[in-house]
């Protein structure tokens, strides 16, 4: 790495300096968008008592939910946990701690602590298990609750294309929550399908600029899909 | 008789506004779309960060990219655009939304819902459903009108924990479409052959009933 180049050889570099305890954010929608080597890199690292941001954790053998299974996750932060056994039953068994978020609570949350906004008020959640302990305003006779951003020690992002400079493009809706936990990490680390030349993507279409990328990897990717649904004859 | 899902999906259509936004939720939402009425084009929302999406691919055209909140396998109408969760969820939590139709566990007479958890027994998560019921102003809830044990879940006070506080104006079961006003549940219709005895048997919150209730008509 030198200058402006984000590009690392290995995932050992790309995740270097992850540590017990530490916060990782990271993108995805269910299994759609996941950084999912950078993912493995961490299992294969063995790092213990993470707190994890991310909308959902993955399913049992694969995506965050391998995680699990060699109990690395202290802490879980997202909205939608259903479909993952394992996830349920470190629940119940209180081996694990959960900080369930509404989506959009969460996405802003991201959104404000790589924009360096420490907190915000929304009216999602307002009267229910959410809006506890949090502090309530009222503006235009409509009740707020005010909401804190997260900061991750790491944010792992995948995206489709990108430079050497860290210029992100992402696919379809795999954007999902890409996009805002770039912005998020002290070490922003991104996972893409292709690489291309600097100065090949067109300025105006590129989704991340490559200020808040530290770190690029060049990955191949399963992919696997949660509900392969289609048009039945 | 009591609605099928598609009858359900198909009473929602019929609320359809030529020209609207639009976010379904999972289950029987998801099948409004087959009932779109002639002449009227909506646009669908999906909270994952899709404006415009279509319907399910081909085996060919099966792309992991593009999925539904729901996270099956979707497609994209012409005119279509993409964009982030909290792009999304701008669209949601500013208002721009026009409907928004999602299912429940139960939903109470000052217009409270429960949809995200059973304590103790199930612990999925609110998803985006928080976000919408706090976002939008027009809202229907479809469930059924009853638990399969002949609970109501048409209530008084809702038992479950809240996605959203005084935010549910309609609901559509698979017996009658009620709108929740003043404190009150009101009949608005019932399903084809289902009496008005049947209903008030099956709701626990106060019903209003005016004169005689019309009957859906499909």
């Amino acid at each position: 790495m030198a200058g402006l180049d984000k590009l690392v050889t290995s995932y050992e570099a790309a995740m270097a300096g992850l540590e017990d305890n530490m916060t990782v954010i990271s993108g995805g929608f269910g299994l759609c968008g996941i950084p999912e080597n950078l993912i493995q890199e961490i299992y294969h690292k063995e790092t213990k008592g993470l707190t994890i941001v991310s909308n959902n954790c993955g399913i049992e053998e694969y995506g965050l939910g391998i995680l699990l299974s060699k109990r690395q996750i202290k802490k879980m932060v997202a909205s939608y946990v259903g479909e993952n056994g394992e996830f349920e039953r470190q629940l119940m068994a209180n081996e694990l701690e959960v900080e369930l978020t509404p989506q959009g609570t969460l996405a802003e949350k991201i959104r404000a602590g790589g924009a360096g906004i420490p907190a915000f008020y929304t009216a999602t959640g307002v009267g229910t298990l959410v809006a506890e302990g949090k502090h309530h305003k009222i503006y235009n006779d409509r009740e707020y609750i005010l909401e804190e951003a997260i900061v991750g020690d790491f944010a792992i992002v995948k995206a489709w294309k990108a430079d050497r400079h860290g210029n992100l493009v992402y696919r379809k809706t795999a954007r999902n929550f890409n996009p805002m936990v770039a912005t998020a990490g002290k070490i922003t680390v991104v996972e893409v399908e292709e690489l291309v030349e600097v100065g090949e993507l067109d300025p105006d279409e590129i989704h991340t600029p490559g200020i808040y990328v530290d770190r690029l990897i060049v990955g191949t990717f399963e992919k696997r899909i949660e509900q392969r649904t289609v048009l039945t004859a | 008789m009591a609605l099928s899902r598609n009858q359900l999906a198909q009473r929602v259509a019929q609320e359809l506004n030529d020209g609207d936004y639009v976010n379904l939720g999972i289950g029987i939402p998801t099948l409004v779309p087959n009932f779109i009425p002639d002449g009227i084009e909506v646009m669908l929302q999906s909270e994952n960060g899709l404006l415009g999406m279509g319907v399910f691919p081909t085996e060919e055209n099966v792309d992991a990219d593009l999925i539904n909140a729901g996270k099956q396998t979707v497609t994209m109408v012409k005119g279509a655009s993409l964009f982030s969760s909290a792009e999304s969820f701008a669209m949601i939590r500013g208002g721009h939304v026009d409907l928004t139709v999602l299912g429940a566990f139960e939903v109470d007479v000052n217009g409270n819902i429960a949809s995200y958890m059973i304590p103790g027994k199930l612990i999925k998560g609110m998803g985006g459903a928080m976000d919408l019921v706090a976002g939008a102003d027009n809202i229907i809830v479809t469930m059924t009108h009853a638990s399969k044990y002949g609970d109501s879940k048409l209530l008084t006070n809702c038992s479950l924990p809240l996605t959203g506080k005084g935010c549910i104006k309609k609901v559509l079961t698979d017996l009658a479409f009620i709108e929740i006003k003043n404190g009150k549940f009101h009949l608005l219709e019932r399903a084809p052959g289902v009496s008005v005895e049947e209903i008030i048997k099956l709701t626990e919150g106060e019903l209003v009933i005016n004169g005689d209730v019309p009957e859906m008509q499909f």
